[in-house]
């Protein structure tokens, strides 16, 4: 059991050595970064920010994660986002209970992942292709929900999901905690996630093997879809209301980007949920760590884009061989052949 | 001795010399201390089971793999491949098993692929490439149109154009990994010539090939490895098939050792599965085939009969769109392997790299895949349940692996096999279709998987196998039905069934309305 503890810290080393290089850098620029404070029921700080503001990406990442892992890709997140934050709004606007709104929600999410994997999984178009129709038409299906105007509400319920707190924190971070956990445990604790990876390393040999490749790629966009949905619940009720046209604008690739800081590949297989929800921390600390620097902000893109080539140069195979080609004699691990070593040091 | 360029500082120099190779992966040792030669005009054997590091060494002769001790001298100079692009431009080109060209761009382009010849301008001079490709091409007895796609072109033909384009890229040593494994005796024939040829050139030659017939028919040395070690290089000449065998296996294994055991085993009377006017329109006409309980039924056919075809119909990969199929006395509708699967069928299919491992994942997730695709999802295996399953084939089928836990593509091929076996013995089969499990794989690992064939049969599990080695075929069948032109055209048992009288049966004339012989020996 240590064993795989080890392992898995081994896995997320540069994640969490990224995560910890970010988080001094804002340290740096802003003293106080650290600083935690409890007031009205609920921590405050730069930290708990982080959390908060990360909460959209973080619930894209989940999905995302299980959709690359298949060597899908979902490109529609965004879009899926201001469609379900339309619906909610528009249906608590018109003075539906906040449980029939959050359900339907929730089923338009998943109604979108269904969309997109049925053009996936049963179609067969590449999922970049399938997710692209996703991602132009949601815009415009979002406007035809909203009637083209950003859609306000007053519903004290449903706001709380944006801005209130829940067990000391925003409310934002414990539902993409929930979620994360809710989703980790299923897939890891079922065979779910050795299948996945199965069918993102060898979709052939996976059906001939007898796995039931479409059902489970029709799942993992359904995932995604509900995420999407959960994200779009949270920044509608953030602003309270919803705003068709800049609702989870550009998130999706946000979203990719925190799974490949992750170190998932893109070619699919091999995943890992916690470490993309590293990686969106990774990427939140950046935002709110430029913020926080003062820098026009005009400078904002260019630098976030500088420190994730640097965070995934580091991940780079090219830049790990390099890495131990550096290292001094490389030698076996097994003792079997000690004499070999005055050769090998040439 | 020496070609047509004799190059001026080696006069005595072999052409390639390289000792004390060791290269290990993951602390693995895959090479060990190995010391190999080659002379020029000549074509050097280079033999071994899998695993025996035949491709590790080549990797390093072609730059693939930087080594971790030894040394390389080529006409006496030392080098050091760093990639293969390095060590073509230092004269030593590689054609590999798959070609690497690109079947979507014509034949000229893959010849001058990355170095066309460009006009004045800096345009592309695509008639002087077609021109130069013409003359390349026709040094190789191929009267092709450089202009049309490579792929569509027979697997032969776009071999000679690798190796066209490797021997002009480079022109000292040609290396060719595989390069039979697809082809069929005339094409075989046409690719040799080519080599002697090439050898005449004054080029050296690195042939890697589990055919035997063809190294006595090729080669002038053999040099022989074995768990990554060196065991001995000789000449063609001082070795018979015999001593090569012991060599390569290093122990004495008698040749002909395969008796009849399916043909005399006593069949139960009723079949447990029976296909009646199965087919496909388009891949493979109705058949009727009854395959009994602890029985092997062989197939045989040319590459493209229908054989591959019938195999994945039986198993569902493919869906009927004829006949009915029962099983157990039942009609049962086998429609996808899911249903296959859930019928107690499993499937070892013939390209093990594209449609048998999942190479990321490790071996003990590969021997378990079949069994957890078949629980479902919501039922996971315990860990420890699928540590005890992959331990227990491991063992029982001898796969060699540094850890259960490796990742299943550092496996060699004929471990690669068993794994996938393994992967279907875990759902405890009734029916096992295996379409060539021998192919590509070294000589023992070939003895031990007909040893496995004879096993499940011997325990009750019915065979349907698909092999283009007919000896092996009729030693463990006890039916062999012919196929040739996507039809079943004869069913051959007893005596009769023979490796020329199949021979005979494939290339019988066959009319489209005759129905399909059966000949039964008394």
């Amino acid at each position: 059991m240590p064993d795989m503890i080890l392992a898995r810290l081994k896995r997320l080393a540069p994640q969490l050595i990224a995560l910890a290089l970010v988080l001094a850098a804002n340290g740096l620029v802003s003293p106080n970064f650290f600083d935690l404070t409890w007031a009205n029921g609920r921590l405050y700080g730069s930290l708990i920010d982080v959390l908060n503001r990360g909460a959209p990406v973080a619930l894209l990442a989940i999905g995302m994660t299980l959709v690359i892992a298949t060597k899908g890709i979902d490109l529609s997140v965004g879009a899926t986002m201001a469609i379900c934050g339309a619906v909610a709004a528009s249906l608590v606007a018109e003075g539906q209970p906040l449980a029939v709104a959050l359900v339907a929600a929730l089923g338009v999410g998943l109604l979108c992942g269904l969309w997109n994997g049925f053009l996936v999984a049963i179609l067969q178009l590449q999922p970049i292709v399938a997710t692209l129709i996703l991602m132009v038409a949601g815009r415009g299906i979002a406007q035809l929900v909203t009637e083209g105007v950003i859609l306000t509400f007053n519903d004290p319920g449903f706001a709380f999901l944006g801005s209130g707190n829940l067990l000391g924190l925003p409310t934002p971070v414990i539902l993409w905690l929930a979620v994360a956990l809710i989703v980790g445990v299923i897939v890891r604790r079922s065979a779910l996630g050795l299948l996945v990876e199965a069918i993102g390393v060898n979709r052939r040999a996976s059906a001939l093997a007898g796995v039931k490749t479409r059902f489970l790629v029709i799942s993992v966009y359904l995932v995604s879809g509900l995420c999407a949905a959960v994200a779009g619940l949270i920044v509608t009720a953030d602003i309270r209301g919803a705003d068709a046209n800049n609702a989870g604008l550009w998130l999706e690739l946000d979203a990719i980007l925190a799974v490949v800081v992750g170190g998932t590949s893109l070619l699919g297989g091999r995943f890992s949920i916690l470490a993309s929800l590293i990686g969106a921390m990774i990427i939140q600390s950046i935002n709110t760590g430029i913020l926080l620097a003062g820098f026009p902000p005009e400078f904002n893109l260019i630098i976030k884009a500088g420190i994730i080539v640097a965070i995934l140069a580091l991940q780079s195979p090219a830049l790990g061989s390099l890495w131990a080609f550096l290292r001094p004699a490389p030698r076996s691990p097994t003792p079997a052949a000690p004499d070999k070593k005055e050769l090998v040091a040439r | 001795m020496t070609g047509a360029a004799p190059p001026p500082a080696a006069t005595g120099a072999p052409l390639l010399e390289a000792t004390g190779i060791s290269k290990a992966f993951f602390g693995v040792a895959a090479l060990t201390d190995v010391d190999v030669r080659i002379e020029r005009g000549e074509v050097m054997a280079l033999l071994g089971e899998n695993g025996a590091g035949k491709s590790t060494l080549v990797k390093i002769l072609t730059g693939a793999y930087r080594l971790d001790a030894g040394s390389i001298r080529l006409e006496g100079a030392p080098i050091e491949p760093r990639s293969v692009a390095d060590a073509q431009s230092l004269g030593i080109g590689t054609v590999y098993q798959e070609v690497n060209l690109l079947p979507n761009l014509s034949v000229a382009e893959n010849l001058y692929l990355g170095r066309q010849p460009r006009t004045r301008l800096g345009f592309l001079d695509g008639r002087r490439m077609q021109r130069d490709a013409r003359a390349l091409l026709a040094r190789y007895g191929l009267s092709i149109d450089p202009g049309a796609l490579l792929g569509t072109y027979s697997v032969a033909v776009q071999q000679i154009v690798a190796i066209a384009r490797a021997v002009d890229l480079s022109g000292k040593i040609l290396v060719l990994d595989e390069p039979t494994a697809s082809l069929d005796a005339r094409e075989t024939a046409m690719l040799f010539d080519v080599v002697r040829q090439l050898k005449r050139e004054g080029l050296g030659i690195v042939i890697i090939t589990h055919f035997l017939d063809q190294v006595f028919a090729i080669a002038d040395r053999v040099t022989v490895l074995r768990n990554g070690r060196l065991v001995g290089s000789k000449a063609i000449a001082e070795l018979d098939r015999l001593s090569l065998i012991t060599m390569m296996l290093g122990r004495e294994l008698k040749e002909e050792t395969l008796g009849r055991s399916g043909s005399e085993a006593a069949v139960s009377a009723e079949p447990l599965v029976s296909f009646r006017g199965y087919g496909k329109r388009g891949s493979i006409e109705p058949f009727d085939l009854d395959i009994g309980r602890g029985e092997v039924v062989g197939i045989a056919g040319l590459l493209g009969s229908g054989r591959t075809e019938t195999a994945r119909l039986a198993f569902g990969a493919d869906k009927a769109d004829s006949g009915t199929l029962i099983v157990d006395d039942q009609a049962v509708s086998v429609t996808s392997p899911e249903t296959a699967v859930a019928q107690g069928f499993a499937f070892c299919p013939e390209e093990r790299k594209i449609d048998g491992i999942v190479a990321d994942l490790s071996v003990r997730e590969n021997i378990i895949l079949a069994l957890q695709a078949r629980r479902g999802w919501m039922k996971p295996l315990p860990r420890a349940e699928q540590i005890a399953i992959a331990d227990r084939y491991i063992k029982a089928l001898d796969i060699r692996t540094a850890h259960r836990d490796l990742p299943i593509k550092f496996l060699s091929g004929g471990n690669q096999q068993k794994a996938i076996l393994a992967r279907w013995l875990a759902t405890d089969p009734r029916f096992l279709i295996l379409d060539e499990p021998t192919r590509g794989i070294d000589v023992g690992a070939h003895a031990e998987i007909i040893r496995l064939i004879e096993d499940l049969r011997a325990r009750g599990l019915s065979l349907l196998v698909v092999s283009s080695e007919l000896e092996e075929l009729v030693a463990y069948a006890s039916r062999v039905v012919v196929l040739a032109d996507h039809r079943h055209v004869a069913e051959l048992s007893g005596e009769a069934m023979n490796p020329s009288a199949i021979m005979a049966a494939i290339a019988r004339p066959h009319g489209s309305a005759e129905p399909a012989t059966r000949e039964v020996a008394a």
